[in-house]
């Protein structure tokens, strides 16, 4: 039981190894700052295209969606990483992470888009039109508000996904707070510190996890 | 050389493709077995804790929905990390696939957990009431009457959330699980050149692109049955 504690929850290490961490959660931040709207916007555009009155670009937009969505993010990353420079491609981590994360995160925000859209019914569109709102003006006044209200709890649910994901970032050496993490704990040959890392996640995320279960049941009722 | 022949010779080198083929197909083997195994113990797992809920012991209920909470706010592979490199120190050796089925299978129960319950206390109650006044007793009710309607309700999301998961056995290669990931990062940096990780990639659209795929078919025909 001592050993136990010793190995996961040893203060006096995770004392000496918070500053480094809590470097390491100011890059996370900042990967998160780059990657979140990137992928909301992404997903919007993706999602609009998916209603663009030719079917070629529907279908683009369709193979891009379920093609992003199959690969996984890290499979991905060190595609974009490691794969590019060899075609004279060379990009930093922040670069590479970046890059796979718009192309994975807007596909998952499309889907969520793409069911508020759908969730919207044809009066509305029609109704808008009919007092002579243009389309673009009747897509951002009345029907994304609404289509956006509806999925709130899954655009929020999938910003913890992608805010979790930034933790691959370490596996490209961008030194993120798992990155720091882990080299603390290859530093100490102790645990702890990446018990302190999981710790920092669960106090920026716990809440958020909380607040979409809440918000989700008051959609259902 | 041209652009183009640079761009095949860079990304579909025949003869590395050649080479490295047995390799990756070896991954893809261990990539479909870690994930069959993990849906299979995750949804279980998951549906387990669904229903020691339905009892309504407030503690029970309460470390479960702590837990639970826990796993979906973690990322996998701090977990991941913290099992592979802190249970050998105390004395406990686990082999690296283990590590990341048992992960996984906690991180799916969890997610799984939330569907489940939230189906189950979509069930309106008058179907409990009823099952219960013909005579059936709590577990019957929930077997026969109440986890049928639930599971059917919860199909869309549980795929989804198991194709999310089942994707991050890639995780995996960062603790030398050696799956496709792995197969094909070791060939590219054997070889130089970016071939093997183009099979990797191809590799994993292959195996999750019909998952993808069935997942949307699901969706409206589930979504059509409900309405």
């Amino acid at each position: 039981m001592d050993a136990l504690l010793q190995q996961f929850f040893n203060f006096e290490i995770m004392a000496k190894v918070l500053p480094l961490l809590l470097g390491g959660l100011k890059q996370t931040l900042i990967i998160c700052v780059i990657v979140v709207p990137l992928g909301l916007v992404g997903g919007l555009l993706l999602a609009l295209l998916l209603r663009a009155p030719f079917r070629a670009v529907r279908w683009g937009a369709i193979a891009t969606i379920d093609l992003f969505r199959a690969i996984p993010p890290l499979v991905l990353l060190i595609f974009v990483y490691s794969g590019l420079p060899f075609a004279g491609l060379r990009i930093s981590p922040l670069t590479a992470v970046s890059v796979a994360f718009f192309l994975n995160s807007s596909s998952y925000y499309a889907e969520i888009y793409r069911a508020g859209i759908d969730s919207i019914g044809r009066g509305q569109w029609d109704a808008a039109r009919s007092t002579g709102l243009p389309m673009f003006d009747t897509l951002t006044f009345v029907i994304l508000p609404q289509a956006i209200r509806n999925v709130l709890p899954d655009l929020i649910s999938n910003t913890v996904e992608v805010i979790k994901l930034t933790s691959i970032a370490s596996v490209v050496a961008l030194p993120e707070l798992l990155y720091s993490a882990d080299m603390a704990r290859s530093i100490t040959y102790n645990t702890s510190p990446v018990v302190l890392a999981a710790s920092i996640y669960l106090i920026m995320l716990w809440p958020i996890v909380r607040l979409v279960s809440r918000l989700e049941r008051r959609i259902a009722s | 050389m041209d652009g183009w022949s640079r761009f095949t010779d860079t990304f579909f080198k025949p003869e590395l493709i050649e080479r490295y083929l047995p390799s990756i197909a070896s991954g893809l083997v261990v990539t479909v077995e870690i994930a069959l195994a993990v849906i299979v113990t995750g949804l279980t797992l998951g549906l387990l804790l669904a229903v020691v809920r339905t009892f309504r012991v407030s503690v029970l209920s309460f470390v479960i929905v702590i837990v639970v909470d826990a796993f979906r706010a973690l990322p996998p592979l701090v977990l991941v990390l913290i099992v592979f490199f802190g249970l050998p120190n105390v004395g406990i050796n686990v082999p690296s696939f283990a590590v990341l089925w048992i992960v996984l299978s906690f991180v799916l129960a969890a997610f799984a957990e939330e569907i489940f319950w939230a189906g189950i206390l979509s069930v309106p109650k008058g179907q409990w009431e009823a099952a219960r006044s013909t005579g059936l007793g709590f577990l019957g009710t929930l077997t026969h009457v109440i986890l049928p309607q639930a599971i059917r309700l919860t199909v869309p999301p549980i795929t989804n959330r198991a194709l999310a998961i089942t994707k991050n056995t890639a995780l995996g290669t960062v603790i030398g699980v050696p799956e496709i990931l792995n197969q094909a990062s070791t060939g590219q940096s054997f070889a130089g050149n970016a071939t093997p990780m183009m099979m990797g990639a191809i590799a994993y659209v292959l195996l999750f692109i019909p998952v993808v795929i069935l997942g949307r078919w699901i969706e409206t025909r589930f979504a059509w049955g409900r309405a």
